[in-house]
């Protein structure tokens, strides 16, 4: 045991006359929780009051339906490439139309999406984006595969993603 | 049929309508300890920026009943390492105890109706403290038998524990009470009460017998800072662990009216009872000045229920050690200086 003197630790003493006695401290104690009683509550009343989310919530991905009633999507794949959790599945098919190439069937399941917001950082065309919509409840587990007729959403209800999205991409 | 009526009234008026006050006493105690359970899950969610239940009934208030029916349908489940017998023995033990204690409590000075003359307690026995202090002690057993029969390692503990709190408490809250005693000279509650007349109340006259008697209630009641028994973090649940259904709704319906009967024997013992400070000299009819003198011990008791939720919800839960420090280091010695602080009093003042 030689060698071995390490001076034994001092405790700091931090505490003052008054904090032994203890008694102030639990009335301050006390008196902290009586206000905190009397102040407003942070509660919302959920299924009457409901949380509207800013720009930047990740809610359920949509895809972004044009003013003329079609997608903006091209079925390029890259949301189904990119999606860590394997939920996308797109099959393109071509068309007459300006852009050539649309997603015949677009489905997305939504017991494997996580909401990373990946197919909507990598989309070229901003076709897919995430939404506010976080009330997703399923009785089976067809019903959670979300088809394009779930999917599309009129891009005006999706404005406030688009521009947090343009602001900060 | 006279003769039915007879033996019907005879059962009824049996020592001044005995089993009636048993009937309203049983009664006031189940309500109070269900809506308890309410008002601590409101007041925790005020004192943490919540609600708290509000869904069943107006503003949550038939919370409680919809707790108590969930129980009753829970199944009952018994471990296989059990003692069975004394498994089953324990929430018994530990409602009777908080029912029965409350026999020797006064709720107001007597009144005479129709030539019958009522106490406002069930039983105005000579010892009643004594009474109050002999069945605390055998509610440790409830909860010392409850750990050990489960045949559970957290249940043990638990029961281990309280037997140490409760028994190094119960002696610093006898000496506490000792000096109330040298006081009002009497084991009896009701004389106990009525020697604290005007502001003579042994709150004010021995305020750190009071305090000694406060923390020493927390601890008998298994309280939040002295909550060990129960420590949901170390010990799962501690001595309940292994209860469910009907025998928990027990043990939970016994702390609940554990805290009654603290705020009870504090009032009783402490800020007066019934006792409103100078109500005589308002000049008010009798029958008035009972009943507020009656609805005086209840807020007075309300207030002594809210300070130990209040309580609960702003300190945290004590060390082992710490606990044992504080009850032999700290609150016996206390105690014991009180004891000659009143004597000393009753020497020079001759109180």
């Amino acid at each position: 045991m030689s060698g071995n003197n390490i001076p034994p630790k001092k405790r700091i003493k931090d505490l003052t006359l008054m904090e032994k006695i203890y008694i102030p401290e639990i009335v301050k104690g006390l008196s902290l929780t009586l206000r905190t009683m009397f102040k407003p509550k942070f509660t919302m009343e959920y299924p009457e009051v409901k949380y509207i989310p800013e720009g930047s919530y990740r809610g359920r991905p949509v895809l972004v339906e044009e003013n003329n009633g079609e997608e903006r999507c091209v079925a390029c794949g890259l949301c189904s490439r990119v999606c860590p959790a394997l939920a996308i599945e797109v099959q393109a098919a071509e068309t007459d139309r300006e852009k050539e190439r649309y997603p015949e069937k677009f489905e997305i399941n939504m017991l494997r999406c996580i909401f990373c917001g990946f197919c909507e950082e990598v989309c070229p065309e901003e076709a897919i984006v995430m939404s506010k919509d976080y009330e997703l409840a399923f009785s089976n587990r067809e019903d959670a595969i979300y088809g394009k007729d779930k999917l599309l959403v009129p891009v005006n209800q999706l404005q406030d993603r688009i521009d947090f999205l343009r602001s900060y991409k | 049929m006279d003769a039915i009526w007879n033996f019907l009234w005879a059962i009824i008026s049996f020592y001044n309508f005995l089993l009636i006050r048993i009937v309203i006493v049983l009664v006031l105690m189940f309500l109070t300890a269900a809506y308890l359970v309410y008002f601590e899950r409101k007041i925790s969610a005020w004192a943490q920026n919540r609600l708290g239940p509000n869904r069943v009934g107006w503003y949550g208030l038939l919370q409680s009943f919809a707790d108590v029916f969930k129980l009753l349908f829970k199944e009952d489940i018994v471990p296989d390492n059990a003692n069975k017998k004394i498994h089953a023995l324990a929430p018994i033990i530990a409602l009777f105890v908080a029912f029965s204690t409350y026999a020797v409590i006064p709720v107001g000075p007597g009144i005479t109706i129709a030539g019958y003359e009522i106490p406002m307690v069930i039983a105005d026995i000579n010892i009643g403290i004594l009474y109050v202090l002999a069945l605390t002690s055998v509610g440790v057993y409830a909860i010392t038998f409850a750990g050990w029969s489960s045949g559970s390692k957290y249940s043990l503990l638990g029961g281990i524990r309280s037997s140490a709190q409760m028994i190094s408490y119960e002696i610093s809250m006898g000496f506490s009470i000792g000096g109330v005693i040298l006081l009002s000279e009497s084991l009896r509650p009701m004389a106990i009460v009525e020697s604290q007349s005007g502001l003579m109340w042994n709150a004010f006259i021995q305020p750190i017998g009071f305090i000694t008697f406060l923390v020493s209630a927390f601890a008998e009641t298994n309280r939040l800072p002295f909550d060990l028994p129960e420590a949901e973090p170390e010990l799962v649940g501690g001595y309940h662990t292994e209860y469910s259904s009907m025998k928990f709704a027990a043990f939970f319906l016994a702390e609940y009216a554990n805290m009654l009967i603290a705020s009870t024997l504090i009032v009783t013992l402490y800020l007066g009872g019934w006792q409103i400070p100078y109500i005589e000299t308002l000049g008010l009819p009798s029958g008035l000045v009972v009943a507020l003198q009656v609805a005086g011990f209840f807020i007075k008791v309300g207030v002594l229920l809210f300070f130990f939720i209040w309580v609960r919800w702003s300190i945290p839960r004590f060390r082992y050690d710490q606990l044992m420090n504080l009850g032999w280091k700290v609150m016996f010695p206390l105690s014991l200086f009180n004891i000659i602080w009143v004597a000393v009093l009753i020497m020079i003042f001759k109180l």
